[in-house]
């Protein structure tokens, strides 16, 4: 793919691009426009007190980053070896940095919108909550997170876990 | 000085700068009509401005350099190196009377009316007369302008005077134009007039000769004014000093970085750069902090007018004083105070400020005094708003506190007045009679204090009866940059801010200071002072590795008056921190105020002193307040005999002596159980045993020592472990205990010791035995009888009320004679007045005395509690200033005491 085929399926409006991530072998999709950041976190410092989901806050390159564990959020189980985040996404909402601890990253997927479905309609609701819809991709389900509301924690509903 | 008048200052400074320059520009490019444009406007505003603000003189001069920029601009007249040298000297001129605003805040005395005249005819389009005197003078110069009513002929009536600021009084100055003079003229002044006009200024020429002379002088004086005016400020868009911070912010912790990591490596040839480094940061720091720094009059400016108002709307006299005002902080801080602080002050006007006549009457000055003082201690400012009102009304807001649910009765017995008058800070208490167009609608000081406690400061208050009160805050200089001790608790480390700290205590298991247990709650022997623990683990949620261990340290923390030790791991240093805000998810702690990234890279949270604060009094019910309870003892060295035994757990218990019967030993194997309850017969009676922490089952000891209480026959066995010792003592019962049957906590013996509330196990052993105390006196006491207690001592207090209250009085309890009067002034009324001998703002004796003459309560019968007894009145011959004495330890007496004085008193009335 040459920069200028990028360029043009960028400004293309029928098309998004997604970054492909795994958590607990679960294909997860983020739009690549809203990801700033792909990194490793290290040295994170705990928040006692703080929502579950909350890992804790770290320093990435001066900025203080909260690390929100996706696992939680999504309530999905923890892993077997814990301790080894494997990746994190770096994310904004509102001028705050925020990194989304995930298990690894894929692909970066480009997908027809027209091809977005809704997600069945029983399916966890914390997943519905926070998901803008599902493809269906050759062998495995591609669920795209909407990243405002995966940070939208604290509510009562939104931490039961 | 004024807040409009110094902007203007500022803005019209600049303004003629500009004005100087884009001239000089417009005189080299005379076609240059974007210059000219320019040049216009700014003249134009300036005059506006200037009859806005009520400035004729400068307003006039501006107006005559418009008319003239105007014609330029309409093409009337084509500019020439003269006319434009006399709009800069009407400029110059312009910067002198400014100069002379600045420094004395009034337009200078005097007239420039042949400057005026000068650009009169210039703006005429005669020129060559000007350009003559131009050409002679090279300053300033004046033309005087006739116009058709000849009112103005040329001066030279005052060839000695020194200059122009002779005299005020006169209305017109010969050589004066007046304003309306003028504009007619140019109203009138067209074409036809340009020769009158020309040859009158001819004249004026000859005549202005002496004038300009001292024109000169004039100007070289002011002229120092009037740059240093200019040149002390700039002004900078307030997001670039923002930016400056938040860079300065960033390159503070790199150094701090930096530091870490070369304090690790040793030795290096980094280590000088690096300091060199670190010492111009340090000062970058300081300048760019100066650079947001505000001198506190600026939040002060508004008050004196508000003083104004709010005093006219409440019809009282009041003088505002302010001290202090050229401390400076930051703008951030100053504009978060701006409001808090306007409202106390209108708080003091309408309701900490009594009436003219009230004040009068109290001997007070008829105008109130406000005092606003602000200094700088430490990293921080102190402000402080007082006022010499009545003080806060003590009782009241006692009882709206207890109407709205803030406090219990319970509570209110045991509380401080300070610890009352604290209350003010709690939501939704106004004590205010009424809503006035100025405050008292209920939201108010608790506001305040929120404001306050979010930029991280402290409020507290002190009000003495009848003296008034003072506010003082203590505000952090800047929010940007925080000092902090940087503590370690369960593994995590924790900063915690400096302003807060009062001091480190390293804990020891013998050492001078050990940590002992009450119930359950730690405390720390102090300095005589019992300081509540509680450790930051704990607060957080964090699970304890191990239990407490002994070497621990202690951070003494004071957030407003409330005093308490967080015990923490570890101490390491203290750093200044770069305060970030938390992410929004993480906002909604109450025990971080924010985040920073410390020198070594990690990430740490900052403690809020507030939130934990709050934490500390919910889990301690009542603030323990040290500083009151000091003063008390100070002044206070009455002992009280304290029976010390040991009951229920490790902690030494007390009980006032006075309040025992008799000490017994009982054979266990006597004990009964009846329907629940172990009974024991005692003197041809059943005597119902209770236990200190409640009813448990009596051990087989064989001999058990028993505390009995008797009151009316009835008796109650109270059992304990083993009795100790008898000590008299200070009493002074420093903090309240959550648990029930425990009234507090003291240092007796040099030990920290509960004092135990003897009504609590009465009332567990009888049910009824309140109300039976009333029932069995209902035939002597028809109705509730009143009595008025005064007492400095707040146990005693606490001790007797409840105890007269039982016997079915109506008590109202005060812990002095000042406030005794107040009640007296309200109109309250009462059938007999308990009173202290000792007190310290007035001696029982005295107090007696006055009672006897007073017009209300001559009449109420007095009667004096003392240590002593009767000698004591003897001794002070005051034996006709109380109707009876009553000793202090003997509460039995003091009862019979009061019935059969009023019984005796109502036979006589």
């Amino acid at each position: 793919m040459t920069t200028a085929d990028d360029k043009q399926i960028l400004i293309d409006e029928n098309t998004h691009e997604y970054v492909t991530v795994d958590i607990a072998d679960q294909l997860f999709g983020i739009k690549v426009t809203d990801i700033h950041d792909v990194f490793q976190p290290h040295s994170l410092t705990k928040v006692p007190l703080a929502p579950p989901e909350v890992k804790g806050v770290l320093n990435l390159r001066g900025r203080i980053v909260t690390a929100i564990d996706a696992r939680i959020r999504l309530d999905l189980p923890k892993p077997e070896k814990e301790g080894r985040h494997d990746m994190a996404i770096g994310v904004e909402m509102d001028n705050e940095s925020y990194g989304l601890i995930i298990d690894k990253v894929g692909e970066v997927l480009r997908l027809a919108r027209a091809d977005l479905k809704p997600l069945p309609s029983n399916i966890d609701p914390r997943w519905q909550e926070v998901s803008r819809g599902i493809y269906r991709l050759d062998g495995r389900l591609l669920i795209i997170l909407d990243i405002q509301k995966m940070l939208h924690i604290g509510e009562p509903e939104a931490c039961a876990a | 000085m004024d807040d409009l008048l110094e902007e203007f200052l500022t803005e019209t400074s600049e303004s003629l700068e500009t004005v100087d320059a884009e001239l000089v520009k417009f005189e080299q490019n005379p076609n240059d009509e974007e210059t000219l444009n320019n040049i216009f406007r700014l003249v134009h505003t300036i005059k506006g401005t200037c009859g806005f603000l009520g400035l004729p003189r400068l307003e006039a001069l501006a107006h005559a350099g418009e008319t003239l920029l105007g014609k330029y601009r309409d093409k009337a007249l084509v500019p020439n190196p003269d006319t434009v040298t006399l709009i800069l000297e009407s400029i110059d001129q312009l910067k002198v009377i400014l100069g002379h605003l600045g420094a004395e805040q009034s337009e200078p005395d005097g007239d420039d009316g042949p400057m005026i005249a000068q650009l009169v005819a210039a703006s005429e389009g005669k020129m060559e007369a000007s350009a003559e005197i131009v050409a002679e003078t090279e300053t300033v110069k004046e033309t005087i302008a006739e116009e058709k009513n000849d009112d103005t002929t040329a001066s030279s009536e005052e060839p000695g005077s020194e200059s122009y600021d002779v005299d005020l009084e006169r209305p017109l100055r010969p050589g004066e134009v007046s304003l309306a003079d003028l504009e007619r003229a140019f109203m009138e002044a067209d074409g036809p007039d340009l020769e009158q006009l020309a040859t009158e200024a001819e004249q004026a020429k000859i005549n202005e000769e002496q004038e300009k002379k001292e024109a000169l002088e004039k100007e070289a004086n002011k002229t120092t004014v009037e740059v240093s005016l200019v040149s002390q400020s700039i002004r900078v868009n307030v997001d670039v000093l923002e930016d400056l911070m938040t860079m300065v912010s960033e390159l503070v912790l790199t150094r701090n970085q930096l530091l870490q990591m070369v304090r690790q490596m040793g030795d290096t040839e980094i280590k000088v750069p690096l300091q060199r480094l670190s010492s111009v940061t340090a000062e970058l720091q300081d300048g760019v902090m100066k650079t947001r720094m505000q001198p506190i009059g600026n939040a002060w400016k508004k008050l004196p007018r508000i003083v104004r108002d709010s005093a006219k709307a409440v019809g009282k006299k009041i003088e505002l004083h302010m001290d202090g005002e050229s401390t400076e902080l930051d703008r951030q801080v100053l504009e978060l105070i701006r409001d808090p602080l306007t409202h106390m002050v209108r708080n003091s006007c309408d309701h900490g400020l009594e009436p003219g006549d009230i004040r009068i009457a109290a001997n007070k000055p008829e105008a109130g005094q406000i005092t606003l003082r602000a200094f700088h201690e430490g990293g921080h400012i102190v402000i402080e708003i007082a006022d010499d009102g009545a003080g806060l009304p003590t009782s009241k807001i006692k009882r709206k506190a207890i109407e709205n649910g803030t406090i219990t009765e319970a509570d209110a017995q045991t509380m401080t007045e300070n610890q009352i008058h604290r209350l003010v800070f709690a939501a939704g208490l106004s004590t205010a009679k009424e809503v006035t167009s100025i405050s008292g609608r209920g939201v108010g000081m608790d506001v305040v204090r929120n404001n306050i406690e979010q930029i991280g400061g402290t409020i507290d208050l002190l009000s003495i009866d009848g003296e008034g009160t003072t506010f003082t805050i203590k505000i952090p200089l800047t929010l940007a940059i925080v000092s902090a001790l940087i503590v370690e608790a369960a593994d995590s480390r924790f900063a915690i801010p400096q302003l807060s700290v009062l001091e480190l205590v390293r804990t020891t298991q013998d050492g001078e200071h050990r940590v002992e247990e009450i119930h359950n709650t730690r405390v720390l022997r102090l300095r005589d002072t019992l300081l509540p623990l509680i450790d930051l683990a704990d607060i957080l949620g964090i699970p304890k590795i191990e239990t407490v261990s002994e070497n621990a340290f202690v951070v003494v923390m004071c957030v407003g008056e409330q005093r308490f030790g967080l015990v923490v791991d570890n101490v390491f240093d203290t750093e200044e921190i770069v305060v970030k805000p938390l992410a929004k998810v993480l906002s909604s702690i109450p025990v971080f105020s924010g985040n920073t990234i410390l020198g070594d890279g990690t990430v740490i949270l900052i403690v809020d002193p507030n939130g934990i604060a709050k934490s500390v009094s919910t889990n301690e019910d009542t603030e323990y307040e040290a500083d009151g309870e000091e003063m008390t003892a100070e002044r206070n060295e009455e002992t009280t005999a304290m029976l010390l035994f040991n009951a229920d757990g490790a902690e030494p218990k007390a009980v006032p002596l006075s309040l025992v019967t008799r000490l017994e030993e009982i054979d266990t194997g006597t004990i009964e159980n009846v329907d629940g309850e172990q009974l024991v017969q005692y003197r041809d009676s059943l005597m119902p045993l209770v236990q200190v922490g409640g009813y448990a089952t009596i051990e087989n000891n064989e001999r058990q020592p028993v505390l009995v209480f008797t009151d009316r026959g009835r008796s109650v066995g109270l059992v304990v472990d083993e009795i100790v010792d008898i000590v008299e003592e200070v009493l002074n019962v420093e903090k309240k205990g959550s648990t029930p049957g425990i009234i507090g906590a003291a240092v007796l013996k040099g030990k920290a010791t509960e004092v135990i509330d003897v009504g609590h196990y009465l009332t567990m052993a009888y049910h009824d035995w309140f109300e039976n105390a009333q029932k069995d006196r209902e035939v002597e006491i028809p109705q509730k009888q009143r009595i008025l207690l005064v007492d400095d001592n707040a146990f005693f207090r606490n001790m007797v009320a409840p105890l007269l209250a039982a016997a079915g009085y109506d008590v109202t309890a005060v812990g002095s004679a000042a406030e005794a009067w107040h009640l007296n002034e309200s109109g309250a009324s009462f059938d007999v007045i308990v009173s202290d001998i000792e007190m310290p703002d007035e001696t029982g004796v005295a107090f007696a005395t006055k009672l006897a003459k007073d017009e209300h309560w001559s009449s109420i019968p007095r009667l004096a509690l003392s240590a002593m007894g009767q000698n004591d009145l003897e001794r002070m011959g005051a034996t006709d200033a109380f109707t009876d004495i009553v000793r202090k330890a003997d509460r039995e007496s003091l009862i019979s005491t009061i019935d059969y004085v009023l019984q005796t008193h109502g036979e006589a009335a």
